[in-house]
C-alpha cells in the first residue's frame, strides 16, 4: 500500500509540474506584451523589451488617448461588428435550424443537402472574393465585416437542428400548437427559451469569432476607403502592413512617415487594448469556451 | 376528388409555408456565399478580366494550371501546406493527450481550472494579436530574445524575420502554443466520461498508474483520436492563414519556407492581381480537399458510423 500511495503522489507531482509549466508557456508572452507596453520606448529601443523593464512609463497609454478617435473608433466598431454580426448569425442559424429539424417537412433532405455539401466543396477564395466584390458590390461598406463566411455556420446548423429535434420534447410542442400558437410564435416563445444553454454556448463562439475576423477586412476593405469601418484588429493589421511596407521599401523611410507610425511600445500597447476585453470576461465565460469547444469538437 | 385534392395541397402549403419562410435567409445565404462562388470555379478556365466581368472574359482551357505547375511555387506550397499540417497533427495530437492525460490526474477542482484556462488562453486571441506577442520575442531591435538570451550570453543578434532556417520552428512552436489547449479540452473531455469502475477494477488488481493509461485510459479514447485525426487529415490541404500570413509578417525572403496554398492564393489575388494563378492554386485546394474528405469520411464510416460526417 505505501508503493502505491507514493506512486500516486509522484504522479500528481509530475501533473503538477508539467501542467504548471505549459500554464505558463502559455500566459509567458500576455505578460512580456503588457509588460512591453509600460516600458518607456527608448528603454525598449536600447534594451529591449523585458519581463521586468528598467523604466516604465505610461507614454503608450498617453498616446491612446491621444488618438481615441481613430482607437475608440475602431472599438466602437468592433463591438458593433460583434453583436450585430452574432445576433443576425444566431437568427438565421436557428431559423434555418429549425425548418430542418422539422421531421415531416417536404424538401427537407434538399435543404439538409444545401446545408452540408458546403462542408464538403467550395469554390475557394479567389471566386468567394469575386462573388462578394463585383456582384454584390460589398467592397468598403459595413456588410464587408458581417457577412462573407461569418454570418452562417452549416455545422452549427446541425448542431442546434439536432438539439431541437432531440432535446425538445414534441409534446410541449403539440399542447402550444392545439392551443393555436401559429408556427413564429412557437419559435421564438417556446423553442428559443428551451435551446439557451446551446444557443448561448454558440452565440459566444460565434462572438468570439466575429471580435477576432481580419480577415474579412484584409480581403474586403481598403485603407483609403473603408477605413473608417476598420475595427482594432484590421487597426492593428495595417500597423504590421505599413511597417512591413516601409521596411521594404527603405527609400520611403523619410521622417515624415516614421512619425506617423506608433511607436513600438505603442504598438505593444493597441495589442493589450485589444485583447484586454478578452482577458476581462473569460474566467467568468471559460465554462461556456469549454463547451462550445466540445461542442464544435466532436458530434455527440 | 379533384377539389378535395387541392383543398388538401392548399392545407398543406398552408401548414408548411412558416417554416419556408424561417429557412428563406439561410437558403439565401448558403446560395450567395457558398453555391455562387461554386460556379465562380470557371474563373480558372478563364484570363479574368475584372472590367469584361467572367462571361465577357477569354477562355483559357487549362493554360493558369500549366503555368501553375509549371512554376517551381506549386511543389513549394504543396510541400509547407502537407509537411506543416502533418507535423502539427502528430505533435499536437501527442501533447493534447498527454495534456488531457496529466489534467486528468490532478484532483483539485480549483487547481484543473486554472491550468485549463490558461493553457486555453491563447486558443482565444487573433493571429494578429498573436503576431504582436511574437513580435516581442523576435523582433530584431527590441526582441525579447536578441536582447535578453542572445546579448547576455555574448551572442550575435539575429534577424529572425530574415532566416529562413528557424522558420520551421517558429511557426510549429506558435502553433502548438496557440492550439494545444484545444486539443486538450476536446480530449479531457473524453477521457472525462469513461466510467471510474474500471480504474477501481485495475487498481484492485495491481495495475500501476502507467498501465492504466495504456490499457484502459488511450484504448478508450481511441475513437474520439481516429475521428479527430481524420478530420484533420481531410483538410490537410488548408492551412491556417493567419499563422502562415500573420506571424512570419508575409516576409518574402522567408517565402520558402512559410508560404502555403492559402497564403500563395491571397497575395497572387490581392498583391499581384494575378487571377489565372490564384484561381488555379485555390481550385487545386478545394478539389483535393473535397476528394480527401470524401475520401476520409468513407474511411471514417467504415471505423465508427457515429462519427462520420454524413
Amino acid at each position: 500500500m505505501p508503493v502505491k500511495s507514493f506512486e500516486n503522489v509522484t504522479w500528481k507531482a509530475a501533473a503538477h509540474i508539467i501542467l504548471c509549466a505549459f500554464a505558463l508557456a502559455a500566459v509567458m508572452p500576455f505578460v512580456l506584451l503588457i509588460a512591453a507596453s509600460f516600458t518607456d520606448n527608448n528603454t525598449a529601443l536600447a534594451q529591449g523589451f523585458s519581463f521586468l523593464p528598467k523604466k516604465l512609463s505610461l507614454d503608450a497609454y498617453v498616446y491612446i488617448v491621444r488618438e481615441w478617435r481613430t482607437i475608440g473608433r475602431a472599438y466602437f466598431m468592433t463591438i458593433l461588428v460583434t453583436v450585430s454580426g452574432t445576433a443576425i448569425s444566431l437568427i438565421v442559424t436557428c431559423m434555418f435550424a429549425y425548418a430542418l429539424s422539422q421531421g415531416n417537412l417536404p424538401g427537407r433532405n434538399l435543404l439538409t443537402f444545401l446545408c452540408v455539401f458546403p462542408m464538403l466543396f467550395n469554390g475557394g477564395l479567389v471566386a468567394s472574393y469575386y462573388v462578394w466584390s463585383s456582384v454584390f458590390q460589398i467592397k468598403n461598406t459595413l456588410w464587408a465585416l458581417i457577412i462573407p463566411n461569418l454570418l452562417m455556420n452549416t455545422f452549427n446548423v446541425i448542431l442546434i437542428k439536432n438539439y431541437f429535434q432531440n432535446s425538445i420534447s414534441p409534446s410541449i410542442l403539440e399542447a402550444a400548437r392545439i392551443d393555436g400558437i401559429s408556427e413564429f410564435g412557437l419559435f421564438v416563445r417556446i423553442v428559443m427559451p428551451l435551446s439557451v444553454p446551446l444557443v448561448a454556448t454558440i452565440g459566444l463562439m460565434g462572438a468570439l469569432a466575429y471580435w477576432n475576423d481580419w480577415t474579412n477586412g484584409l480581403y474586403y476593405l481598403t485603407e483609403r476607403d473603408g477605413g473608417q469601418f476598420y475595427t482594432i484588429q484590421l487597426v492593428l493589421n495595417s500597423i504590421n502592413e505599413n511597417i512591413n511596407f516601409l521596411a521594404n521599401n527603405s527609400e520611403l523611410m523619410s521622417r515624415a512617415n516614421i512619425q506617423n507610425l506608433p511607436s513600438t511600445t505603442m504598438r505593444m500597447a493597441i495589442a493589450v487594448i485589444g485583447i484586454l476585453p478578452i482577458l476581462a470576461a473569460y474566467p467568468f465565460f471559460q465554462q461556456y469556451f469549454v463547451k462550445g469547444i466540445t461542442l464544435g469538437g466532436v458530434k455527440e | 376528388m379533384e377539389i378535395t385534392g387541392a383543398r388538401k395541397k392548399a392545407v398543406k402549403w398552408k401548414r408548411f409555408m412558416p417554416f419556408y419562410i424561417m429557412a428563406l435567409p439561410g437558403v439565401v445565404y448558403l446560395f450567395c456565399n457558398n453555391y455562387l462562388p461554386m460556379a465562380g470555379i470557371v474563373i480558372a478556365f478563364k484570363h479574368l478580366d475584372f472590367r469584361k466581368g467572367i462571361f465577357g472574359s477569354e477562355w483559357a482551357g487549362l493554360d493558369n494550371f500549366k503555368f501553375l505547375f509549371a512554376s517551381k511555387n506549386a511543389f513549394e506550397i504543396t510541400r509547407n501546406t502537407l509537411l506543416y499540417n502533418g507535423l502539427f497533427l502528430v505533435l499536437g495530437t501527442v501533447l493534447a493527450i498527454t495534456l488531457a492525460v496529466l489534467m486528468n490526474e490532478v484532483q483539485g477542482k480549483a487547481a484543473s481550472r486554472l491550468y485549463q484556462c490558461l493553457i486555453l488562453l491563447p486558443f482565444l486571441i487573433s493571429w494578429v494579436i498573436a503576431s504582436y506577442l511574437v513580435n516581442a520575442f523576435i523582433a530584431a531591435d527590441t526582441g525579447l530574445i536578441n536582447n535578453g538570451i542572445l546579448k547576455p550570453l555574448g551572442q550575435k543578434p539575429v534577424s529572425w524575420y530574415n532566416s529562413k532556417q528557424y522558420w520551421p520552428a517558429i511557426l510549429t512552436i506558435c502553433n502548438t502554443w496557440k492550439s494545444i489547449g484545444y486539443g486538450m479540452i476536446i480530449y479531457l473531455s473524453s477521457i472525462i466520461s469513461i466510467s471510474q469502475d474500471y480504474y477501481e477494477a485495475a487498481i484492485i488488481d495491481g495495475a500501476s498508474k502507467f498501465k492504466q493509461i495504456r490499457l484502459i485510459t488511450l484504448p478508450l479514447i481511441k475513437p474520439t483520436v481516429i475521428t479527430m485525426t481524420i478530420l484533420t487529415v481531410g483538410r490537410i490541404f488548408y492551412s491556417d492563414f493567419g499563422l502562415f500570413y500573420q506571424v512570419p509578417k508575409n516576409s518574402g525572403t522567408l517565402y520558402s519556407v512559410t508560404r502555403t496554398i492559402d497564403v500563395y492564393v491571397y497575395n497572387a489575388l490581392m498583391n499581384n492581381s494575378d487571377y489565372g494563378m490564384s484561381s488555379a492554386a485555390s481550385i487545386y485546394q478545394s478539389l483535393v480537399g473535397f476528394v480527401l474528405i470524401i475520401s476520409t469520411n468513407a474511411l471514417l464510416r467504415k471505423l465508427s458510423k457515429d462519427n462520420a460526417l454524413f
